[in-house]
């Protein structure tokens, strides 16, 4: 029992992930039918706007302090950080421990304006086109963004640690009645899934509570009807393509202390939520979230000891084996609507 | 000649004579001048030309004929690759069985993954595609290279290669301990100095070359040949062929299997270059790779994918190459301030950055050329050859256009 408790918040961390990215692919899908391979890509954005972030807040200048010396018996110099002294000592390190909760406020603009130009400046040229000349133009995308990040930041993974309160973890075991140590789960994975369930929650709402997107959703139905009744559609999806960059930006950042950044990992996220959104059933929001959440549980239970002794490498398949699974049993996936993507 | 038309026949003659006179072509710049560095005419280079360009042709019968966009080829290349270096470790290091035997491993592989795969069409099958792929790639990386099992198939992170202590019951004492045809080793080379020209013929490149021929003429027989008519047909309406009563997917298998069979061959010619086969050639990149250069060079056109594949090979070697030192030698005639400028501009395209500048020009070329650089060219030669595009475009509108 407690193995499977533990199982399932492992799971539940890289299972957001696959869930909010799928989440953006479905939104862009739904909307524009553009098929984005470039969403990986915006979601490596988003980390490394969490690395970015740290940067600049531990920028420093260096002063001189006479009174001591180092090693070398020359007098020592000290590296301050501008915020430190700026705001003083203890506002500033605490600023520089919470840098990936801070990087939110930089991600949220710097993705929503990536989303919108590159809606404008591409992807607009490409709805008549075939659903393949979509996916090889975002994929030259990928390679592009993939690669000016790496320019600028390397291809080394770059550590980036969660703030100080948040980096233990939390002994979930003993608020069930299990013995202690049994069941341990680190605090910033709670506070991811508890992020992931909030933004999801939130698009949700947008989409089901406000003017704006009702006029999306029935744009999704019948873009045709609604561009007929003077409403100005494409602009309004092009602000959801770049919400919907917004959000795997978002999963990004918050993602950076979980798995140090490097500049390929849009494209091994990007293969495994394009699994799940095909799973979820193309252009089915809910059913990108629950499959996100389903395949990231199933990843976390077939990594066991116990089930890897019975079936060697099947963590490294799992993932896969089920996506064709369903594709052959259950061609629109698990909640796919109709006449979706089906030529 | 050999069952082709004339146009055919020359076609099949250019692209023999290219193959067979690259070590001249593709050194065109005198030993040691400064030009010396764009010569392409060293084997390792003008071998993977020709692997490259058979694993392009191969995509393209299965892509530029039925426009099935498989994202999954790189595990056939791999699969290839796995079984010559078996056929090395276990009979002996001619290459003759190992490059069969990857393409018959090749072939059944993509008869199972085609079987599966091809019961959806459209993104379903690039996804399907792309998780076998990813599959393969994973198992060969962890479990079923295990070097501590028994059951080790692919040597995992190390990449599979021939080891002394390997039974090799063919091999004779006389025959080199390298890859070789026959005696003569892949890697054995004979040199021609011409004035102050240099030029290489290298044994593996020749193998590489004259199954790159024969290669070549098979997709050009399949082009033309009722088989290729109905792939196109798949292609241009998939639903109206099945409403006749025809049932396309034995078609669309047999351009997977022959596809997956070419990759095959290009995994197993790739060992006989190096007999060191990793999982890395299976990733995902890897597939993405051979779609870059079949598009690029132009998909459904019989020369594209060659093109294409010598385009992006050539110039990720001398991109990768140029330096900043070599820029400042470049640039060193613009005013200071310029020139630094116009450096660090260029600077994030070459070198490592060779990949961006890929992407970027697959890009344009998916916008703006669909028909990849073979149409360029074709454009090209129409503008000069003085043809007006009113001329052409009264051509296309006297053919009359299927009802949807």
């Amino acid at each position: 029992m407690d193995a499977i408790i533990l199982q399932i918040l492992n799971g539940l961390d890289k299972g957001s992930a696959y869930a909010l990215i799928a989440l953006g692919l479905t939104l862009i899908f739904g909307t524009l039918g553009v098929v984005n391979f470039a969403h990986g890509a915006l979601f490596m954005i988003g980390a490394f706007c969490a690395v970015t972030m740290q940067r600049l807040l531990t920028l420093s200048f260096e002063t001189v302090d006479p009174t001591k010396t180092d090693f070398l018996g020359k007098p020592m110099k000290i590296k301050t950080h501008y915020v430190e002294a700026w705001f003083g000592p203890d506002v500033g390190a605490s600023l520089v421990d919470w840098a990936v909760p801070l990087s939110i406020l930089l991600a949220i603009p710097v993705m929503l304006i990536i989303g919108y130009v590159m809606e404008r400046g591409l992807i607009k040229h490409f709805y008549k086109r075939p659903h393949a000349d979509q996916i090889l133009v975002t994929f030259g995308l990928a390679i592009v963004l993939q690669e000016i990040v790496k320019h600028y930041y390397g291809a080394n993974p770059i550590p980036t640690g969660a703030p100080a309160a948040f980096r233990g973890s939390f002994d979930f075991g003993q608020l069930l009645g299990f013995d202690p140590n049994v069941i341990i789960y680190p605090y910033w994975r709670m506070v991811y899934f508890a992020f992931a369930a909030v933004i999801i929650g939130a698009v949700f709402a947008f989409l089901q509570f406000t003017t704006f997107g009702m006029v999306v959703r029935a744009g999704m139905a019948d873009r045709e009807t609604v561009g007929l009744l003077g409403i100005n559609i494409d602009r309004r999806f092009t602000i959801m393509f770049g919400l919907a960059a917004a959000v795997a930006g978002l999963a990004g950042a918050m993602y950076a202390p979980i798995n140090s950044p490097n500049y390929h990992m849009g494209m091994d996220f990007l293969v495994l939520s394009f699994v799940v959104v095909v799973v979820g059933g193309m252009g089915s929001l809910p059913g990108a979230v629950a499959a996100g959440f389903l395949l990231g549980i199933l990843e976390a239970f077939a990594s066991m000891n116990e089930i890897k002794s019975i079936l060697p490498g099947i963590d490294q398949i799992i993932i896969y084996l089920v996506a064709i699974i369903i594709l052959l049993t259950r061609p629109r996936g698990l909640l796919g609507r109709k006449g979706v993507m089906e030529e | 000649m050999l069952g082709l038309d004339k146009k055919d026949t020359t076609l099949m003659l250019v692209v023999a004579a290219l193959a067979l006179l690259a070590p001249f072509i593709l050194n065109p710049f005198p030993e040691g001048s400064a030009m010396a560095q764009f010569n392409a005419g060293y084997p390792d280079l003008m071998q993977r030309f020709a692997i490259y360009g058979i694993l392009a042709i191969g995509f393209n019968i299965l892509f530029g004929l039925t426009g099935y966009l498989s994202f999954g080829h790189a595990a056939f290349l791999g699969v290839g690759s796995y079984s010559a270096v078996w056929m090395f470790k276990l009979l002996s290091y001619n290459v003759i069985p190992g490059i069969i035997l990857s393409v018959i491993v090749a072939g059944l592989f993509s008869v199972v993954i085609g079987f599966i795969s091809l019961r959806r069409s459209g993104i379903y099958f690039s996804i399907l595609t792309l998780a076998f792929a990813q599959m393969s790639y994973n198992l060969a990386y962890s479990v079923l290279g295990n070097p501590s099992s028994n059951f080790n198939l692919t040597n995992g992170e190390t990449g599979l290669q021939v080891y002394a202590s390997d039974p090799q019951i063919l091999a004779s004492a006389s025959a080199p301990e390298v890859p070789h045809l026959f005696g003569v080793a892949m890697r054995s080379s004979y040199q021609l100095e011409v004035g102050s020209w240099l030029f290489t013929f290298n044994a593996g490149y020749y193998l590489c070359a004259v199954i790159l021929m024969l290669s070549f003429y098979v997709s050009v027989r399949i082009f033309r040949s009722p088989f290729g008519m109905m792939l196109r047909a798949v292609k241009s309406n998939q639903q109206r062929m099945n409403y006749t009563g025809l049932h396309t997917r034995p078609y669309t298998l047999a351009a997977f299997v022959i596809s997956g069979m070419y990759a095959g061959l290009a995994g197993g010619l790739l060992s006989t270059m190096d007999p060191l086969a990793g999982a890395e050639r299976m990733q995902w990149t890897a597939s993405g790779e051979v779609v870059l250069m079949t598009i690029l060079g132009g998909a459904g056109t019989l020369l594209g994918p060659v093109v294409g594949a010598g385009f992006i090979k050539y110039f990720e070697n001398i991109f990768s190459k140029i330096n900043e030192g070599v820029l400042h030698q470049w640039f060193g005639f613009l005013p200071d301030g310029m020139e630094s400028a116009v450096i660090w501009v260029v600077e994030h395209f070459v070198g490592p950055g060779w990949h961006l500048t890929l992407g970027l020009l697959f890009m344009l070329v998916v916008t703006f050329l669909p028909g990849g650089l073979v149409q360029g060219g074709q454009h090209l030669w129409r503008l000069l050859a003085g043809k007006s595009r009113k001329e052409e475009h009264a051509k296309t509108e006297t053919q009359s256009t299927p009802a949807e």
